[in-house]
């Protein structure tokens, strides 16, 4: 017996053992797989403001950027090799650019910091950058951790305040009372007693839902990462282009790739990125490769010259409003959700373990949960209202 | 079996040319550093610098830890060395040919490596 099982170790479910752990809940992790076994380990670690227009997700975003900060600052940024080092967000046309300051500009009303960098101070901030660019914004609260690491961090500092981890166990059912509230969940290695169930399952949080009886449309939306060859700091902030943002906002199943380059702690440039929905299909394919290296190319030329070693590939858990289920599930007492935050999952992930921890204490939510509400899809129709910051 | 009778039988050293009975074309010279060094056609780099006597031709970027083949099959990425000025090549996998410069690497293996 238990306060709270957490079904999944990945970076939300790390954050969710985290925070409810150091709220003084008993917690118990399980994963069918390994710590950060599945778009955890997937991904490149982004903590991004920068792409996320005002609404729920930005606020989401801002709350969890300042955790990340303090998490890194209390003890082991070194480890989780946090880097607040900024994004660069470039505009390849004067249209783009346009575009891209009104968004800033919008950003701005709601508390993210965006400075407009002219084409001609491009070059002072990142040197390598393609000549021509119509101009940029810098976002200063735009960092990166080594995912995997984050999440078996935090992890292990919620055991260290008592909580527990099974990986390799198997999730079979969400055990329920006659009342329908959830008390555990089975799973192959027996049964966990708890007065709640965190769904932190990522991308397999629809069939977690589905375990206790209800339903959350989460959708994987593939991408792929290329990774070269150790180098000197060659790229230092993240950079991508402008119409990222709009790849990331859009509904569309088909391809869509934008650049997104970026350096790391340990030396290997990490190059996106790509989106897709075609299930779970993990083969490689080289058609999205080539076009990510050579819109890579077209930002830093300096990469012409460089190796790919490998490449990595990764599902995003994907809801059809691009927000993240967090919070108690009116449909099945006990059970919370918190899942669904597609490509911004390592972000989102303290603010996310923190509002978790808060549902559970039955205390205030330091943000209004409604955007999040995980019974949305069933009641509302799609293209619901979002109110602005 | 059988070969290694004829071999002991015929008194001759078994090595690997012998036991495959490979008749290779003339070798060639490869620079290594500031020596010069024989491979054979065919040889990868990695070959050519074991025949060598060379068995670590890069230091890590982190610690300066030494490093040579470990897979030997393309896989591992640890057997990294600079060929013909490129840095980060496989030795394992990199056919040597005639006049090739390889270069011990140190770090990333780029100039001004900051790392």
């Amino acid at each position: 017996m238990c306060d709270v099982v957490v079904v999944g170790g990945g970076m939300v479910g790390a954050a969710c053992a985290f925070y409810a752990a150091r709220a003084g809940l008993d917690v118990v992790v399980v994963d069918r797989g390994p710590v950060a076994g599945g778009t955890t380990g997937a991904g490149e670690g982004n903590i991004l403001v920068s792409d996320k227009p005002p609404g729920p997700e930005l606020d989401l975003a801002l709350l969890s950027g300042r955790l990340w900060r303090e998490v890194a600052a209390e003890s082991f940024g070194r480890a989780i090799e946090y880097e607040p080092k900024g994004g660069l967000v470039v505009a390849r046309s004067p249209r783009d650019l346009d575009a891209l300051r009104a968004l800033a500009d919008e950003q701005r009303q709601c508390g993210v910091h965006a400075t407009d960098v002219p084409a001609d101070a491009l070059g002072s901030l990142e040197p390598h950058l393609a000549r021509g660019l119509a101009g940029g914004v810098f976002y200063p609260q735009d960092a990166q951790v080594q995912p995997a690491l984050a999440a078996a961090h935090l992890i292990r500092a919620a055991r260290a305040l008592g909580a527990r981890l099974r990986t390799g166990e198997v999730v079979t059912d969400v055990l329920r009372s006659s009342d329908g509230a959830v008390r555990g969940v089975k799973t192959s290695r027996g049964e966990l007693h708890a007065a709640s169930v965190v769904n932190a399952a990522g991308v397999w949080g629809g069939e977690m839902a589905a375990l206790a009886g209800v339903a959350l449309p989460v959708l994987p939306r593939r991408g792929f990462i290329l990774v070269t060859e150790p180098l000197p700091r060659l790229i230092r902030h993240k950079v991508y282009a402008a119409d990222y943002v709009a790849n990331v906002a859009s509904g569309s199943a088909a391809l869509q790739t934008s650049p997104v380059v970026e350096g790391t702690a340990s030396g290997p440039v990490l190059i996106g990125a790509s989106r897709e929905l075609v299930g779970f299909d993990r083969s490689v394919s080289l058609a999205v490769l080539r076009r990510l290296a050579a819109q890579a190319i077209g930002l830093f030329p300096a990469l012409s010259h460089v190796n790919a070693m490998r490449a990595y590939v990764g599902f995003r858990p994907y809801l059809p409003d691009h927000l993240p289920a967090i919070g108690a599930d009116p449909r099945v007492p006990g059970l919370v959700h918190a899942c669904g935050h597609e490509g911004a999952g390592i972000g989102l992930a303290p603010a996310t373990g923190r509002l978790v921890a808060q549902v559970l204490l039955g205390s205030a939510t330091d943000l209004d949960l409604t955007p999040y509400r995980p019974d949305r899809f069933a009641a509302a129709p799609a293209g619901a209202e979002v109110e602005t910051c | 079996m059988l070969i290694r009778r004829r071999d002991r039988q015929a008194g001759l050293p078994r090595t690997p040319r012998r036991l495959v009975d490979a008749r290779p074309e003339p070798a060639f010279a490869l620079h290594v550093d500031d020596q010069e060094i024989e491979a054979l056609p065919g040889h990868t780099i990695a070959a050519a610098l074991w025949r060598a006597g060379i068995v670590s031709w890069r230091r890590t970027r982190g610690s300066a830890e030494p490093r040579g083949v470990f897979c030997a099959i393309g896989v591992c990425f640890d057997c990294l060395v600079t060929v013909n000025g490129r840095p980060n090549q496989r030795a394992c996998l990199v056919l040597a040919r005639p006049g090739d410069v390889v270069a011990t690497q140190a770090g990333t293996g780029y100039e001004g490596d900051d790392a």
